[in-house]
């Protein structure tokens, strides 16, 4: 074994993946199934739309074109869509705001498309008349999150340890030997933190520190619906509360249809901790800002909800990368809200880092030990 | 072949009240307390949705609310769970096709 994974979610699986494909012999372990924690809870965002230029944008970009040729690859039910976000602006302060953002993005390789008022009738039928314009991004895409993690991991061909938790990392001289579990100890000279939103607690058991933070957000699911909303929808002001370190509950809706009929309402943040409990605040506040957006879905009826944990960084980029402060340890975790978007590039830079390849861009904008002091 | 006894008869149970309902058209007997599945059921009638994507047939299948298979449109709302919803004396139930909806003019 060349490498064990900690972590079966999209993360986990394209790491898996990418190191597989560079010839590496790979094992994944996660305490659960695959796709139980966040990447099980979360939208299928692919979104370049929501992120300022910058390294993270990079990443997206990055990913944005490996998850049009994973499509090509994978089976169907990855429901891969390149459906496009739309982002309304609901007056000329915030389309200013928006013009001065994609200018930016532009720089960096978005193709970002000014929508005046007139024209969004025809890209959204059943959008409320009011906004003052919008921006329409066509490389936004979006796939079935769950399906995306457990083909990728198919795919790779790694060998799955589900339901053992890792207990253990262990470390010899040289650095890591493998992890233990319940079931047994899987030993290699490399471990990759995948952990997701439980990747501080890994980072903790290997002896170092890495600052994820839980971040709650709750989904809305409607009945099956006919085609009623075409691209990825939500208002400008999305940016700044992903963009925001605020505890506080924060909400704005983004809405997009599926293939399979319901439409998915996201996304409220806050920091709660993990705590599982339900907000009736936070469904009350989708549910009006999303029939705002889009007033037929007033009378529509919501079949279920659901929630997870974004795994969040105080800097909101992810840790990508070796750490050196433990020989053989990895980590690719706390992506946030886009951790299905930048799963694919996140999978290339661990995979190049494996193999003493160079990346496709640099990874020093995620290095895991940014944060603080080693404590020994 | 004899008739195997049911729950009911070996009590000797009686319905509390029957009345009637209406499925495409055709009135069959309910129960008090039946779900619109079971009705249905009683009825010999097996499916009364066609997918979204398909129009394959589906009727119950979990028959506890979690699978949402068997969807169908009550006094024209669509999308109620058979299984769940209790029959009551005068509803309209009738096959839903597709979502149930139809699509709504631009604008609305």
């Amino acid at each position: 074994m060349d490498v064990v994974i900690i972590g079966a979610g999209v993360v986990g699986a394209a790491t898996a993946y990418y190191a597989a494909r560079s010839g590496l012999s790979v094992a994944v372990v996660d305490r659960g199934p695959v796709a139980g924690g966040t990447t099980g809870a979360g939208e299928g965002n692919l979104l370049v739309s929501d992120k300022e230029a910058g390294p993270e944008l990079d990443l997206a970009l990055l990913s944005a074109g490996l998850w049009r040729e994973l499509a090509a690859v994978l089976p169907q039910e990855i429901e891969y869509e390149a459906k496009g976000g739309l982002v309304v602006a609901p007056d000329e302060a915030s389309l200013a705001a928006l013009r001065t953002f994609a200018d930016g993005q532009r720089e960096a390789g978005v193709e970002a498309v000014e929508a005046g008022a007139g024209e969004l009738r025809d890209l959204e039928p059943h959008l409320a008349p009011g906004p003052v314009g919008a921006f329409l991004y066509p490389q936004d895409a979006q796939v079935q999150p769950a399906q995306a993690a457990a083909r990728l991991l198919a795919a790779s061909g790694a060998s799955v340890h589900l339901g053992q938790e890792v207990t253990e990392i262990l470390t010899g001289p040289a650095g890591v030997r493998g992890v233990r579990t319940p079931g047994g100890a899987l030993l290699a000279p490399a471990v990759v933190n995948a952990a997701g939103t439980w990747g501080g607690r890994i980072a903790e058991l290997a002896g170092v520190t890495l600052p994820v933070l839980p971040r709650r957000g709750f989904v809305l699911v409607t009945e099956p619906l006919p085609q009623l909303v075409r691209h990825k929808v939500y208002a400008a002001d999305y940016i700044s509360d992903v963009a925001s370190g605020s505890a506080a509950l924060q909400s704005s809706a983004v809405v997009e249809g599926t293939p399979a009929g319901p439409v998915l309402i996201g996304a409220t943040r806050e920091r709660v901790g993990f705590d599982r409990s339900l907000s009736v605040e936070a469904l009350r506040r989708l549910a009006t800002q999303a029939a705002a957006l889009f007033p037929v879905l007033a009378r529509a009826r919501v079949l279920r909800t659901y929630h997870g944990f974004r795994p969040y960084l105080p800097d909101h980029l992810p840790a990508i990368g070796p750490d050196p402060r433990i020989p053989g340890l990895l980590h690719a975790c706390g992506h946030e809200g886009a951790g299905i978007g930048l799963a694919p590039a996140t999978g290339v830079l661990i995979a190049a880092a494996l193999a003493g390849a160079q990346p496709p861009l640099s990874p020093a904008p995620f290095r895991p030990d940014r944060f603080a002091e080693d404590p020994r | 072949m004899s008739q195997s006894p049911t729950p009911r008869s070996l009590v000797g149970g009686a319905p509390q009240a029957t009345y009637v309902l209406r499925f495409d058209g055709r009135e069959l007997t309910a129960q008090a307390g039946q779900s619109i599945a079971a009705v249905l059921w009683a009825a010999g009638i097996l499916a009364w949705r066609t997918t979204r994507q398909g129009g394959a047939p589906r009727g119950a299948f979990c028959g506890i609310g979690s699978c949402h298979d068997c969807l169908v449109t009550v006094n024209g709302r669509p999308n109620q769970r058979a299984c769940l919803v209790p029959a009551r004396p005068g509803d309209t139930v009738t096959t839903q096709e597709g979502t149930g909806h139809a699509t709504p003019e631009p604008g609305r």
